[in-house]
């Protein structure tokens, strides 16, 4: 494996050479497979969120590689360019079921079947994920769903797998992974750019003000499966080293705008709790592996889960266009209604939190279901103590409860200089009820939001 | 050795994990220069529409034609019983109800088209609420009515009684491959389609209708489905009738795939219910005396909504004897998607009523909810509200002392006490429900099957039967009744896709009835043949025909054997048939749908589960602990597949009652149209702790092989989580009544939780 070295408009499949083909930039890779053949790979939602669509990206990993399952509905086929995929029709080519298909088969982990490729290979990548140890990991299927089996013989399977077999697929993980290189894609439908560093990002974006940022789409994937939204010109910051930088320093940690998550989570050792509680709370490991923190803030979405955190944790804004990097405070970054202070031809360039983390840091996420779900409500608050154990600093920060995320600045300040105590509580959650109108919508209603707003403050201190 | 009662994985388990097993959607590529439709759809749930200009859509590049109502050559029209489902409506019933379509080479071709194409409307008001509609006197059909004794005068003497409302949410399928059709021009001058259906004859039927041409002309065929649970047994039929319409009109290949969103904005779901009741009960907590509405929120077109009410009015009394009993069920309807078709048919939503009831009455005598349960436990001789006695009636107390030991019920109710004497911000539930659901479809025509076997020279067999495989595992199960019932090994045996041109006149496979019907007209179909071998392998092995033995491919008899394939050799030679077709009826069931008396089902399928949640009272999350289970399948056909239509089956009546939730907005559009805002279970929702038994010594005389439908019985016992959050929300509070609308979600949940408190400090 691994011996097919993609170029600039190819890209490798199944261990095979693929020509890109000429077509609307915004095909995504699950299209294309279905349309020549390749039926393994299902369409269940066209927006992230049953994984029936799932392949494995080769990623680097060290010196060697990484199996990434990524939903194939949310890749849009020009990035593909230069890069290696493996579908579920890989699996079996020697005729031979690999182990996570036995064990689903085995198992009765399969009904109608339609959902069985997806989770078959992000039990493969979970089996094949390297330094893992012990038993596959069933959080591994977190962005799978399945409306037959009711999971009990999915787990089964999933507990059931040890270490991966010494094979050919084993082997490919000890060379490298194909690297994130420049490209240029244009077709009558429209334009995709992958520039190499920040600079030619900037100066790309200076000539096209209207190009479309492209982070990791799953926001901008999802518009364009299910809103129809096109744009002429796509911008993909996937190959920007600038953009995928990770420091942990002494007085603050910078995380690169168009890092995935998931690399995020392998990266940040000494994530503080608050961190380490948001991250299996945002989306689903599929989501995970391609959703970025630029994307996150860059589409201000009032019910995005990164905001509050990172409003609690006092985050800056790394803002680079034509004219440099500028600084600005998370706080003051959203303007309104999905508006931002980014200018025309501006990028998140990264995010900057500073240390030390406060002494005490909490998030939590309300809604319909528990894991893989968006918001009603998030909350993430954070406080400081003086040496006397009053409160010094208290960010107390939302998402769900107005047009943007934000944080209410009255209560946070009626905490100031108090003991950390039920009163305390009491009196912060009835500036809270005065400082917040939540909407009514399919996800709560007004009453609920608010109320939230208020008890997880309570849930905060009880769990202090 | 016997096939049937291994546990064996899905017939098909080695194409599903390997991904080459074909569904609908993935037979497109070999289909060159197919068309692909999409549809116009309302902006309004409620409008006339007043004229159509569509010359502009064909002048978008790509689309090939465009389909209206001048394009129908038979009728217009896909609603099964009543037509009442216009293809092209002069008056929109719902929000997004397609009013014409568009073909294109593309998919976004013909979505271009649609958007190009100009209509006028005229807006109406529309009915969106139950409660409006019922005001507004808007009903699909006079209300139906199930009544036993004197329930008025029961009730009045009563020592206790209670009234209420409960309001039961729908469910979308969601089955994983969503509704898709592709139609072409045979090579003999028809039409034939594959089909993701649940009712390929019906399909057909309504293909000839809007065609205009005789049932001989269609062709309909199902390899498989990707789920179905209720949602293609008859909703599969209109994309089947645009996508052969427009094979016709172009001559071409004709492709119709709902997107989710589509799906979700444009198919029937589970029925939301209101229900309202008051109830007689004695100080024992003994039933008296019922009255009960329930308003069934049908949508826009009738469907099946009747005998879904007519279910959810037998089902009221789950396994409970109902002394004097009155009940009306109203079919509404309303400007939204045509409900239709669910797992459990309406079953569900009578028996959530009696248990939410039985709680409350509990709650009121403070008596242990679980004792007044089985205090109205049904018992042996004693007859259901319509009529029918009450088959087995013992099992129910069987399968509730056996679940409440090995589940350890009376010390885990204790620990959860404990738990909740220790805990302010978070209290557990525990609860044990029982289900008794009945069998057969209630319209007793429906309950025949065909089946015809082929056998040919090299011994190799096909088997065709009417039932269609959606995962339930029917084609498995039809693999082992077929292998024993030759005697041949599973590998000689392939069971081929669903086909009109095979059986005719089939029913949908649904009601739980796959197996007990198809299963039984291939072992008719196997015992013909086996006549037709036995005397011709009886003169190879030189012994009378009854002494043959057909096993595993082996025909046996004393000391001799011959291969199988050999006696069919053997008979093909002596010029004998070597195919045949078996059918099937369900011998004594009746009922009159205009008293609803009768024998509507053969037997009832029994079982009870206990399920502990906990409640985290600062926001209404909850989490289910551990779930056991004890089913009654019968004799048990293949225990992989039973076990997981148990499982399965639960965790999508837990996702009901639970957190799939539906959003209507106040113009009628479906707020909650996608997977990003309906939740489905996910694995994290699977009980840490999820124990599933069969019940043993519980063969079912005169069904196939001594088994039970177990498809849509597993689904109710999920109510056990509904009352056991019930029970947590209690002790919020000072263990008074909890009322608590479905679904359970966290919203509902935290809010149940603020009342319990508040009236525990009013107290
Ligand atoms: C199934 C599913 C589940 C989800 N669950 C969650 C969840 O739990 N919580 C949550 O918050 N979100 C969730 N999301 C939304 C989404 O995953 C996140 O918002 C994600 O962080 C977006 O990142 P991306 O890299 O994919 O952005 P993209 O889709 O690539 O881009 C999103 C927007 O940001 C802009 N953008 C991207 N990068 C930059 C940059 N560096 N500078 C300026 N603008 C930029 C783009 O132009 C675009 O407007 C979910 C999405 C899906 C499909
Ligand atoms: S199709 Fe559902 S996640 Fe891609
Ligand atoms: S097996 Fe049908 S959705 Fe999983």
């Amino acid at each position: 494996m691994g011996s097919n070295i993609a170029g600039l408009m190819d890209f490798v499949l199944n261990n095979r050479r693929i020509q890109l083909p000429q077509c609307r930039p915004q095909t995504t890779l699950l299209e294309w497979l279905r349309s020549n053949g390749l039926t393994g790979s299902k369409e269940g939602c066209a927006e992230g969120e049953c994984g029936a669509c799932t392949v494995l990206l080769v990623r680097p990993h060290g010196t060697g590689s990484k199996y990434v399952p990524v939903n194939s509905c949310l890749l849009f086929l020009p990035t593909l360019a230069g890069q290696e995929v493996l579908t579920i029709e890989a699996l079996n080519e020697n005729k031979q079921l690999a182990e996570a298909q036995f064990a689903m088969a085995e198992a009765g982990g399969s009904q109608c079947g339609y959902c069985t490729p997806g989770f078959v290979m992000s039990l493969f990548a979970e089996q094949y994920r390297p330094g893992r140890a012990g038993p596959c990991d069933p959080h591994s299927m977190g962005g799978n769903l399945c409306r037959c089996t009711g999971y009990r013989p999915i787990r089964d399977a999933a507990l059931s797998l040890g270490p991966a077999p010494d094979d050919s697929f084993r082997g490919r993980l000890s060379s490298p992974a194909p690297s994130m290189i420049p490209v240029s894609y244009t077709s009558i439908e429209g334009r995709l750019e992958r520039p190499g560093d920040l600079a030619q990002c900037t100066t790309f974006l200076k000539k096209y003000p209207d190009a479309k940022i492209l982070a990791g789409a799953t926001d901008l994937a999802v518009e364009s499966n299910l809103a129809y939204k096109r744009w002429p010109v796509l911008m993909s910051i996937d190959a920007v080293a600038e953009l995928q930088v990770f420091q942990d320093a002494a007085d603050h940690v910078e995380i690169g705008a168009g890092l995935p998550l998931s690399e995020i989570e392998f990266l940040w050792e000494h994530a503080p709790l608050v961190a380490r509680e948001w991250l299996p709370l945002f989306a689903s490991i599929l989501i995970r592996n391609r959703a970025t923190l630029g994307g996150n803030l860059g589409t201000a979405s009032p019910i995005g889960d990164a905001a509050p955190m990172l409003l609690a944790l006092d985050a800056e804004l790394k803002l680079g266009g034509a004219n440099g990097i500028r600084r600005v405070k998370l706080q003051d970054f959203f303007l309104g209604y999905r508006k931002t202070q980014l200018e025309p031809g501006e990028l998140i360039v990264s995010i900057i939190i500073p240390k030390p983390f406060p002494n005490q840091a909490r998030f939590y996420k309300v809604a319909k279901r528990r894991m893989d779900d968006i918001s009603t409500v998030a909350a993430c608050f954070a406080v400081n103590f003086d040496a006397d154990g009053r409160i010094a600093q208290a960010r107390l920060a939302y998402g769900g409860v107005a047009a943007v995320p934000i944080r209410v600045t009255e209560a946070e300040q009626s905490l100031l200089g108090k003991r950390w105590d039920e009163l305390a509580v009491k009196q912060a959650q009835a500036i809270i009820a005065s400082e917040l109108k939540p909407l009514s919508d399919h996800r709560g209603s007004s009453a609920y939001r608010l109320a939230m707003a208020q008890t997880l403050l309570k849930k905060f201190w009880c769990e202090r | 050795m016997k096939s049937a009662g291994q546990p064996m994985a899905h017939e098909s388990a080695g194409g599903h994990v390997t991904g080459s097993a074909l569904y609908t959607d993935d037979l497109l590529s070999r289909f060159p220069g197919v068309l692909h439709a999409w549809p116009v759809m309302s902006p309004f749930a409620y409008a006339a529409v007043l004229t159509i200009d569509t010359a502009p859509a064909l002048a978008v590049a790509g689309v090939v034609a465009t389909l209206t109502s001048s394009d129908v050559p038979g009728e217009g029209d896909t609603g099964p019983n009543r037509h009442d489902e216009p293809l092209f409506p002069t008056e929109v019933l719902f929000h997004s109800q397609p009013v014409m379509w568009v073909l294109g080479e593309s998919l976004e071709a013909a979505r271009l088209g649609t958007a190009a194409v100009l209509v006028r409307y005229e807006e109406r008001t529309p009915l969106v609420s139950i409660e409006s509609a019922i005001q507004a006197d808007s009903f699909h059909s006079p209300p139906l009515r199930l009544s036993r004794g004197d329930r008025a005068s029961a009730l009045a003497q009563s020592a206790h009684r209670l009234k209420g409302e409960i309001h039961i949410g729908g469910q979308e399928h969601f089955y994983l491959e969503t509704q898709a059709a592709i139609a072409w021009l045979d090579e003999s001058g028809g039409v034939a389609l594959h089909s993701s259906t649940q009712h390929p004859s019906e399909t057909q039927e309504i293909v000839a209708r809007v065609l205009g041409v005789a049932k001989h002309q269609v062709t309909v065929e199902c390899l498989r489905m990707g789920g179905a649970f209720g949602g293609k047994e008859v909703q599969a039929n209109t994309w089947a009738a645009v996508a052969a319409l427009g094979a016709q009109k172009t001559g071409r290949p004709v492709s119709v795939r709902l997107p989710r969103r589509l799906d979700m904005m444009l198919t029937g779901k589970r029925h939301p219910f209101l229900t309202k009741f008051e109830v007689g009960f004695a100080a024992d907590g003994k039933l008296e005396a019922l009255h009960l509405a329930l308003y069934a929120d049908a949508g826009w077109s009738l469907d099946l909504s009747e005998p879904i009410v007519w279910r959810a009015m037998f089902h009221a009394d789950n396994c409970y004897f109902l002394p004097a009993v009155d009940i009306t069920g109203y079919v509404v309807k309303t400007h939204k998607t045509s409900q239709t078709a669910f797992r459990g048919f309406g079953g569900p939503q009578g028996m959530l009523v009696i248990e939410d009831i039985l709680d409350r009455i509990a709650r009121t005598l403070q008596l242990p909810p679980e004792l007044v349960r089985q205090r109205n436990f049904y018992v042996e001789g004693q007859t259901t509200h319509y009529g029918q006695t009450v088959k087995d009636a013992s099992r129910i107390e069987r399968i509730w002392n056996e679940l409440k030991s090995t589940s350890n019920f009376v010390a885990r109710q204790q620990q959860v006490a404990e738990f909740n004497e220790q805990n302010e911000h978070h209290k557990r539930g525990i609860a044990i429900t029982p289900v008794k659901f009945g069998i057969s479809f209630t319209a007793t025509l429906f309950n025949q099957a065909g089946a015809t076997i082929l056998i040919y020279r090299d011994g190799s067999v096909q088997v065709n039967h009417g039932g269609t495989e959606m995962g339930q595992g029917l084609q498995t199960k039809i693999l082992q009744i077929a292998a024993d019932g030759l005697g041949v090994e599973l590998g000689a045996i392939r069971i081929m896709p669903t086909s009109t041109g095979k059986v005719p006149n089939t029913s949908a496979t649904a009601a739980s009835s796959g197996t007990d019907l198809n299963g039984a007209a291939v072992l008719d179909a196997c015992a013909k043949l086996r006549a037709v071998l036995a005397p011709v392998a009886a003169s190879m092995l030189n012994c009378l025909p009854d002494e043959v033995h057909f096993e595993q491919g082996i025909v046996l008899a004393a000391q001799q054997k011959a291969t199988f394939a050999e006696v069919v050799e053997a008979a093909y030679r002596q010029r004998l048939p070597l195919f045949a077709s078996g059918f099937y009826k369900t011998p004594e069931i009746h009922y009159d749908p205009k008293t609803g008396q009768g024998h509507p089902f053969y037997y009832y399928a029994y079982g009870a589960a206990v399920a502990e949640v906990e409640v985290d009272g600062f926001t209404g999350d909850m989490r289910t602990l551990r779930v056991d289970i004890l089913e009654d399948a019968g004799n048990s056909i293949s225990p992989i597949v039973d076990r997981g239509q148990i499982e399965g089956g639960f965790i999508q009546g837990a996702g009901w009652l639970t957190l799939e939730e539906l959003v209507w907005d106040a113009k009628g559009r479906l707020a909650t149209n996608g997977a990003s805002t309906y939740k489905l279970p996910s694995w994290m929702e699977l009980p840490e702790v999820f124990n599933v038994g069969i019940l043993e010594r519980a063969a079912e005389p005169g069904v196939v092989l001594g088994s039970k439908a177990v498809g849509e019985p597993p689904l109710m016992l999920a109510l056990s989580v509904r009352e056991a959050i019930r029970g947590a929300i209690a002790a919020f509070g000072d263990g008074g009544i909890v009322e608590l609308d479905s679904p359970a979600t966290p919203e509902r949940i935290y809010f149940a939780c603020s009342k319990a408190r508040g009236q525990a400090e009013d107290a």
